[in-house]
């Protein structure tokens, strides 16, 4: 299935215009193969090629082979198309914003259904139980289980589990045995429908549908905690559907006579077996994935690949033993969410990241889709008044009932209590879909006369719940002011006093003598580090795992980021080697402005954040400020023409390098060869820097070199080697940066960009920060290199400004954890009364 | 254990202690237990030696802090009442109590949950956070992973972030203003004590 994917990246422009219509045409050559198969499976269609048959007169340069792939090119169409649709509907979110796009989709699964029905007259393609559990479901279970915020999910598992196992329970009793005293109070007229069909029934639709929910509550943004009960109420309550499903199947199978209580004692006892052996089973695969991703190492381009085929496995193995796929696949995604991100490269890691939601979006686009085309089928359309609106009102109701009664009951133990506004969205929120859909089209014809009304029904409600409540959702949250989620800025004080409110708890009940839920936590942590990490983490991973500092490091992280693409807007990265240059510029800038910080952090993010709508709110003082100091730069022409010229003298060393390669994608991987050209840079630059003296500058060859150890420069943000010399050039330590941190993929402009405009700046930078007390004389050999560059007149006035104090020569060695933190930092310092003493900078013009 | 009203009556100022924090006589009772197992010596009063007697402390990384956080500055007993009073802040924030409008603050309201965490990282208790404070606190909690330089500039950053009026340390103000987003109640609170 996913092999051919991105093929069709490639077609969809040229199908696009003819897609929808063309299709249904061809489809209907080949109704007869596709009958049953649906769009997965593939196995009939080599059987029918047929060309075995067909004596071969003259030899064919071109022959038409259309039975030969049909299944495959079948498939690889309908996703296609199916994504096609995705993308005209978010194409507008003027429509998307009203409606959410799961409705959407079931719309234009209606128009796409009827197309084909106009020209077979025949429903061809439907959403068949083979497919959907076994190919489209996994992978959109594995990505819930794999990004599921876990602290959230088990602070309240207690009640998702309540609303999951009970809940589930309730509802499929309620509506089973409601719909059958209708039945008999003769609301429905004459049905052939017992009450363990009933109860069949109504447990085939108790379970509300992950896949609706995820799409129906993403838009809706409701706060985290809502979320997750819903949520996780959707992904664990599939272990009591299959239960229920399974066990009344079998009684409807043994007839009302046969059941005993020892039946009804295997019925319950089996659902203790199917849903903690699913458990147990994705808790196995995801030890075993977090083992395995430990040893990967030499085979990174594949490492992704592991969780999914992993993750595939759980559930296919939980299906064979017949216990709870997807409890299994959730547990597994779950379980080896932390290990296998601290265990991979951080490129596999994001690959597995929007791998998993590429599977997933597309798997949940497809479904969606053909529920839709499912429906336009005549022959699964058997009305039943009585019955249909009674179950859509039931399943309504008794949902809202099951949900304020166990809320009631729970909201005496819950340290928050649930209000009753999200009562009311979480009730609301129980929507049914695919799996309903799935099972009632499960269902034996022979044993339950009125199948067909079943899945009608169902379809029914299914399109009641996604269509009417999906649209309704978002007007209801506003209108009820439910919490949203807040965005999440990270501040490294809130993480750290968050942690030492988790202390604080665990030392009050110890000192207060009762075992509580902190206790608990502290002692699963404690076991954590203690056995699971070491078993199942990289030694060199498991030091990095603080949480305090992993917040210092993403931020450091996105300051870099932001740091660099705004910066290479205006122009080169020159300054960002020289800290004290832009010091210097800031304390200009602010003479310049002399409003107060906090106003002008408010001011400036704001402008910021209308650039760039996606991001989150970004702690952007120091990007600000650099983004003024350039623009500070008047001759920004000069430093692009610079620039280009340097991209041009050097980029075939870097296309060389860029060659393709199925196994090898960092470019210069070799630490050695980076170090060796490293130490006879950094000679080059002692010898031009003792050379300086007498004027004689041995150029070309630090260009040279530092191109190429320049490309290591983006690896340079790791932490790991931070103990290196305090005061020395920037190059230094981001040369020798190991490679496991790099950014150098996401970002591939990064080799090109290393250009400068000339390498005669950085000596400056490392005489004055050799010597910070004759800073003052070097800059003149330096601009008889650098004749018309603009940027030497920054650097020049920036070491002006050398580290002045112990303490401040410190600060600037961290900026190779943080540019931004040294940054501001600096400025701070500059604000402070305690003034550095500024030589009096050569005046710029001398040099031009 | 007597009847409940016999117990009840060897807890000094039971009635004032349930007024004043929020506590109901079940807890009182409770924690008056507590209190007394603790005690081990019957002094009446407790000693850091019983609160460090407590398994868990020793290993807890703030263990000590929020030791001292039971004793006010000067002193090193603690009895009955003051120790209800600390573990008061810890109750989840009672709603209906302060919509009633009372006049006095709870030790359960947010600020004073927020003063009882800035006091645990305020050392001298000059109402600041200095920069050492918070680094002491890093090297606490963080442990051995993080070199010195890195907790520098994490502490360093920290203030920052906060830090509005730049004297390089956090006030309360700050403190509080810093964590506004953060669900105090939820994060400061225990079920048990509600």
């Amino acid at each position: 299935m996913a092999t051919s994917w991105l093929l069709k990246l490639f077609l969809c422009v040229f199908l696009m215009a003819c897609g929808g219509l063309s299709l249904p045409s061809e489809e209907a050559e080949t109704q007869n193969t596709q009958r049953d198969t649906g769009t997965g499976s593939s196995s009939n269609a080599t059987g029918d090629g047929g060309h075995g048959a067909v004596a071969i007169a003259a030899l064919r340069i071109v022959t038409w082979k259309w039975h030969h792939i049909t299944a495959p090119y079948l498939v690889a169409l309908w996703i296609l198309v199916a994504w096609l649709c995705k993308l005209i509907i978010e194409s507008n979110h003027h429509v998307t914003n009203v409606i959410p796009e799961s409705v959407l989709l079931i719309c234009f699964g209606f128009m796409l259904g009827g197309m084909i029905w106009g020209a077979d007259k025949v429903q061809t393609f439907t959403l068949t139980p083979t497919v959907f559990f076994y190919f489209l479901l996994p992978q959109v279970i594995l990505d819930a289980g794999y990004h599921m915020p876990n602290k959230l999910f088990f602070t309240n598992l207690g009640a998702i589990l309540v609303y999951a196992v009970i809940g589930t329970c309730w509802n499929a009793a309620s509506l089973g045995l409601s719909l059958w005293g209708c039945h008999m109070g003769g609301l429905m007229g004459d049905l052939d429908i017992g009450l363990l069909q009933y109860l069949l029934f109504g447990s085939l639709m108790a379970a509300v549908d992950p896949v609706a929910v995820i799409a129906v509550f993403e838009q809706v943004q409701v706060n985290g905690v809502l979320f997750i009960i819903v949520f996780g109420e959707s992904l664990l309550n599939d272990g009591v559907t299959v239960v229920l499903f399974n066990v009344f199947d079998g009684f409807v199978s043994l007839g009302g006579s046969q059941i005993d209580a020892a039946e009804i004692v295997k019925g319950i006892v089996s659902f203790f077996v199917v849903a903690f052996g699913g458990s147990l089973v994705g808790i196995a695969f995801g030890l075993l994935i977090s083992l395995l991703t430990r040893f990967t190492k030499n085979i990174q381009i594949i490492e992704p690949g592991f969780i999914f085929v992993m993750g595939y496995l759980s559930y296919l193995t939980a299906e064979m033993l017949s216990l709870s796929a997807i409890l299994s696949t959730v547990f597994c995604g779950v379980l080896c969410q932390k290990y296998v991100r601290a265990n991979m490269h951080e490129h596999s890691v994001q690959t597995v990241k929007y791998a998993m939601k590429v599977f997933a979006n597309g798997s949940e686009t497809i479904i969606f889709v053909f529920l839709g085309i499912s429906a336009i089928d005549k022959v699964i359309w058997v009305w039943n008044t009585g019955f249909i609106l009674l179950t859509v009102f039931f399943v309504f109701v008794y949902r809202f009932i099951g949900v304020f009664f166990l809320t009631w009951i729970l909201n005496r133990y819950r340290l928050v209590p649930l209000e009753f506004i999200d009562q009311v969205i979480m009730s609301y929120g129980g929507l049914r879909g695919a799996v309903a859909y799935g099972l009632a089209v499960m269902l034996d014809e022979n044993k339950i006369k009125e199948k067909n009304l079943m899945v009608c029904t169902t379809l029914i409600v299914v399109y009641c719940t996604v269509i009417w409540q999906g649209i309704t959702m978002k007007p209801l949250v506003t209108w009820l002011k439910v919490k949203r989620a807040e965005v999440n800025e990270l501040t490294l004080l809130e993480k750290m006093t968050n942690k030492m409110f988790n202390h604080t708890l665990v030392a009050i009940e110890d000192i207060s003598g009762q075992i509580g839920h902190n206790y608990l936590r502290s002692k699963w942590k404690y076991f954590e580090e203690k056995w699971m990490s070491r078993i199942l983490m990289k030694p060199s991973a498991r030091k990095k795992q603080d949480e305090v500092f992993n917040v210092f490091h993403q931020l450091n992280l996105k300051d870099a980021m932001e740091y660099v693409a705004e910066a290479e807007r205006r122009g080169s990265l020159e300054f960002i080697r020289k800290e004290s240059v832009v010091i210097n510029f800031r304390k200009k800038f602010e003479s310049e402005y002399s409003e107060d910080m906090p106003d002008m952090r408010a001011n400036m993010s704001n402008g910021h954040r209308a650039t760039s709508t996606t991001r989150e709110r970004i702690p952007s003082v120091s990007v600000e400020m650099h983004k003024h100091t350039m623009k500070a730069m008047t001759e920004a022409e000069a430093v692009n023409a610079h620039h280009l010229l340097d991209q041009h003298l050097y980029k075939s060393r870097n296309q060389h390098r860029h060659g393709f390669s199925r196994s090898d994608f960092i470019i210069n991987k070799d630490e050695k060869e980076v170090q060796e050209i490293f130490k006879r840079t950094m000679k080059n630059r002692m010898d031009s820097f003792q050379s300086a003296k007498m004027g004689v500058s041995p150029k070309t060859v630090i260009k040279h070199t530092k191109n190429e150890h320049q490309r290591k420069m983006p690896k340079g943000k790791s932490i790991s080697q931070t103990k290196l010399c305090y005061s020395c050039d920037e190059d230094f330590e981001f040369s020798e940066g190991d490679s496991t941190s790099g950014y150098d993929l996401p970002y591939p402009s990064f080799p090109m960009r290393d250009s400068r405009p000339g390498g005669g700046i950085e000596n400056s930078a490392f005489v004055s920060d050799l010597n910070p007390t004759d800073s003052l004389q070097t800059p003149d050999w330096l601009a008889e290199g650098e004749l018309d560059s603009s940027m030497v007149a920054p650097s020049l006035r920036g070491q002006a400004s050398p580290p002045s104090s112990p303490i401040e020569m410190r600060r600037l060695g961290l900026l190779r954890i943080s540019t931004r933190s040294t940054d501001t930092k600096q400025m701070n310092n500059d604000q402070l009364p305690l003034p550095p003493t500024p030589p009096p900078p050569p005046p710029p013009s001398g040099h031009m | 254990m007597g009847s409940s009203s016999s117990s009840r009556n060897k807890i000094p100022n039971a009635q004032e202690l349930m007024d004043q924090t929020g506590f109901s006589s079940a807890h009182l009772l409770r924690l008056y237990d507590r209190f007394e197992c603790l005690d081990r010596d019957n002094k009446g009063y407790l000693s850091p030696d019983d609160f460090e007697a407590v398994g868990g402390l020793a290993m807890n990384p703030i263990g000590g802090r929020i030791i001292d956080a039971f004793f006010s500055s000067g002193q090193d007993t603690v009895d009955f009442s003051s120790f209800v009073w600390i573990l008061a802040h810890f109750r989840p924030t009672d709603r209906n109590r302060n919509k009633e409008g009372t006049q006095q603050e709870l030790p359960d309201s947010r600020t004073r949950k927020l003063k009882f965490a800035f006091q645990l990282y305020d050392l001298d208790r000059d109402g600041k956070i200095s920069r050492e404070e918070l680094l002491q606190v890093l090297r606490a909690m963080l442990g051995l992973q993080v070199t010195e330089e890195q907790l520098q500039s994490i502490a360093e950053r920290a203030i920052q972030e906060v830090d509005l009026d730049k004297d390089d340390a956090i006030s309360f103000d700050e403190f509080k203003k810093s964590l506004e987003k953060v669900d105090i109640d939820t994060k400061m609170s225990i079920g048990f004590l509600k």
